[in-house]
Parts: C-alpha cells; sequence; structure tokens
C-alpha cells in the first residue's frame, strides 16, 4: 500500500509519459489492477525499503496491500467473547498483568519525513537544472486544465511549458494538454485523493524537462489533501473560480495559507452570479495575507498577461 | 480522507525504525493547525495496525496548543481555530507551535 496516501494507491498509480496517453480509452482496462494492457514505464519506486517485489501478490494474481486481504486476519472474538476491533484493547499484547514489560523509544520523527525528503530530491534535481515548478490546485471544474491549455497555446513555447496532470483516473486531461501542445506526463492516482512526492518524482522521470523550463504540476482537484504533500515545487498557486462561491478560501484555510498566488478565475461570468468579490478578497487576505492575488478568465483572455508576467518572472528567478 | 495516509506513514516509519519489535503503544503529537484530525487518525490506526507489529497497541495522541506571533506587532497569542488572527486586526501572522505531526515515541515489548 502506498506510504503516503493509504488508500492502495501504490497498486493503483499510473504514471503515462509523453507519447504513451491511451487516447479513445477514456477509462484504461481494468484501472484497478494498475497494469492497463498498454505499454508504459514500470519503474515503480517504493516507499518500502527498494524490493521491488513487495511480495504482496496474492493467489488470485492481483496486488493486495499487506493487510488489507480477506484472509489474512478474521478478526477473532477475544477471550471475553466479544470481538474487539484492532487497536482498541488497552492491554491487547503487553498483558494486562504487566507480565511483558514495555521499553519507551523516542523517535520524535515527523510523520511526513518520508515524503518531505523525496520533496527534498526532487527542488533540487529542479533547482540544478533551473526549472520553475508550480504546484497548481484546486477544487475539480476550478478550470486548473482549461487555464493551463490557454496558457500553452499563449506563452508554452516562450517559457518552454511543460505538465503533470494528477487524475485519480484517465489521461483525459492529458491529452487536452498535448492538444495544445506541449510535452505532458499523466499520473494516475488510482484511490489517491493527492499527488505525492514519490508520484511526482516518477513523472518527472516520465517527461525529463529540460534545463531553465516551466513546469506545471496539476494537482488531483481535491481542497483538502493536496495542502498536507510538498511535492519538491518552488511556488504553490491555488485557483478559486467565481463559480464556486466567495467562501472557499475561508471554508479550505489550510489549502489558501501556504499559497504563494492566488488565481480568481472565471471572471468572465461575474455578470450572471451573485459572487461577492469584496468578502472573496478579504476572507483571502485574513487566511493568506502574503499571498499575490490576480484575476483571470481563461475563456476571454482578460488578466491572464498578468498571470504570464508572474510565471516569466518565477522563472528567472528560479 | 488523508489521515488514512498518514496514519499510513506512522506505521511504516515505525516499522523501519523498529523491525520486528512488537510494538505496544505509540505516541503521537498533532498539532491543531497541523490539517489532521486527530479522532480520524485514531479510526484508522487499528485498521491499518492489523498484520504489522503494532497490532493491537494503544494509540496516545497529544494535541499541543497552537502558539502565533503577529508580524505586525509582535505580539504571541494562542489561535481561535485555524484562521489565526490578532488582537490587533492583522492576520499576517507566524505560525509558532501548533502545525506539529510527530511520532513522539512508541513502547516496545521487552522479552522477559
Amino acid at each position: 500500500m502506498c506510504a503516503t496516501c493509504g488508500c492502495d494507491a501504490e497498486a493503483g498509480v499510473r504514471v503515462f509519459g509523453p507519447g504513451e496517453l491511451a487516447y479513445g480509452d477514456p477509462a484504461p482496462a481494468h484501472p484497478a489492477h494498475g497494469h492497463a494492457s498498454h505499454e508504459h514505464t514500470h519503474d515503480h519506486p517504493h516507499y518500502d525499503p527498494p524490493t521491488d517485489q513487495p511480495g504482496t501478490t496474492a493467489a488470485d494474481g492481483h496486488p493486495h496491500p499487506p493487510g488489507r486481504h480477506p484472509a489474512d486476519q478474521p478478526h477473532p472474538a477475544a477471550a471475553d467473547g466479544h470481538p474487539h476491533p484492532p487497536g482498541s484493547h488497552p492491554a491487547n499484547r503487553a498483558g494486562a498483568g504487566g507480565s511483558a514489560r514495555e521499553r519507551t523509544v523516542l523517535l520524535q520523527e515527523k510523520v511526513l519525513a518520508k515524503n518531505d525528503s523525496l520533496a527534498a530530491g526532487n527542488r533540487a534535481w529542479l533547482a540544478e537544472r533551473g526549472i520553475l515548478a508550480v504546484n497548481l490546485m484546486s477544487s475539480p471544474g476550478a478550470g486548473k486544465t482549461t487555464l493551463l491549455e490557454r496558457t500553452v497555446r499563449d506563452v508554452g513555447t516562450e517559457l518552454g511549458l511543460s505538465v503533470i496532470e494528477g487524475d485519480q483516473e484517465t489521461t483525459l486531461d492529458a491529452a487536452r494538454i498535448e492538444a495544445a501542445g506541449c510535452a505532458v506526463a499523466q499520473i494516475n492516482t488510482g484511490a489517491g485523493c493527492h499527488l505525492d512526492a514519490d508520484m511526482v518524482a516518477r513523472g518527472l522521470r516520465a517527461l525529463d524537462p529540460p534545463a531553465g523550463s516551466v513546469l506545471v504540476i496539476e494537482n488531483v482537484g481535491n481542497l483538502v489533501c493536496p495542502a498536507l504533500f510538498d511535492l519538491g515545487e518552488a511556488a504553490r498557486v491555488v485557483i478559486s473560480s467565481v463559480t464556486e462561491g466567495a467562501d472557499k478560501p475561508i471554508k479550505y484555510p489550510q489549502m489558501f495559507r501556504d499559497a504563494d498566488l492566488v488565481l480568481l478565475s472565471k471572471i468572465d461570468l461575474l455578470p450572471y452570479l451573485d459572487f461577492d468579490t469584496e468578502r472573496h478578497a478579504a476572507d483571502l487576505k485574513r487566511v493568506s495575507p502574503r499571498a499575490a492575488v490576480l484575476a483571470v478568465s481563461a475563456t476571454t483572455g482578460e488578466g491572464l498577461p498578468a498571470w504570464y508576467d508572474w510565471l516569466r518572472q518565477r522563472s528567472r528567478a528560479a | 480522507m488523508h489521515e488514512l495516509a498518514i496514519t499510513e506513514s506512522v506505521v511504516q516509519a515505525v516499522t523501519e525504525r523498529l523491525p520486528g519489535s512488537a510494538i505496544t503503544c505509540v505516541h503521537l503529537e498533532i498539532g491543531p493547525m497541523s490539517g489532521v484530525v486527530a479522532d480520524s487518525v485514531r479510526f484508522c490506526f487499528g485498521l491499518v495496525t492489523e498484520g504489522t507489529s503494532l497490532q493491537g497497541a494503544r494509540l496516545e495522541i497529544s494535541q499541543p496548543a497552537a502558539r502565533c506571533r503577529c508580524r505586525d506587532c509582535a505580539a504571541e497569542f494562542e489561535p481561535d481555530g485555524m484562521i489565526p488572527l490578532c488582537d490587533c486586526g492583522s492576520a499576517d501572522v507566524e505560525i509558532l507551535a501548533g502545525n506539529e505531526l510527530r511520532i513522539r515515541s512508541v513502547e516496545v515489548a521487552e522479552v522477559a
């Protein structure tokens, strides 16, 4: 099981490099098995020590995460006759009478230490090559891919733009980005609700962006989980769309708190919506006083030059 | 539901640091600003530890108070909720404590 997302994603994560997109196959065959019939890279680094075969392939031929096989642990009833969920009995292992002694081992380890160290590796790799990596996050449907399509068309060549797409399933977004005209890798997280540093490392190997270029990592659409996982990016950009309502920053403060730039998107729709722009700006100021804010429309192009300038400026500093 | 992810990371970190040891208790530190819900971790813990050397272990979570410093007036204060706001009206604050997400220690069963 994926140590970071804990949601069977290790078995389910698939990375499609440029030229490996499964056109006309929006749901690759047997996505839950993690191995569609088409070709894709098989260098699967694991969080576990690199044994490569974690020994979790069960007799039925499908990989099972340890401890998740229905036959593994049949939940025997305890001695008192009541079934206890594991972990609920205070003295399961040590024995209630203290017959076994306990020794305290201080660990003082950050829970996300592993992801953070992989992210640091990504960051160093990107910095060596002068590549600006942007972690683009929002709720689903806020307009991440549409904004990127337009960005690729307008300044893709100038910035040397490439994209890593993160979605639970399908290569639909990668196909859109590739059609817009830039190199793209697609990560399917399976059951995972966010990208992590290991997935991005795999995406970087598949994509191999050139030195001095700009890489946008489009995270899984989700305003909660991606906030916790450092990918090795130089900047975090969060999209807040006017169709979502003005209260998103204050409802999801964790996501907006660490944003370097907030893009208020779909502003061409403002005349048709009851969107309180002032409230949105005030809430954002409260949650993330240091974030830059730009209002944009990928449909009309309004505000996009400022977004492109921001990318240029950050790219020069990378 | 990243708490499942977080709990998995805990189990993996402990089993890597102490391979083969029977773990009887895990002490975690989860700050109120960490974005992780302690009750959700408790919920996941039994499920995730099943079949590992942590199976049956107790889970103890301490939740240290959050602490912020205002970048405008330099006052230190304990924030009320996830969106810290200084009494002076500024939201530009540095989080000094509250982001903790740490495995503090574990108890290991010693064979007599």
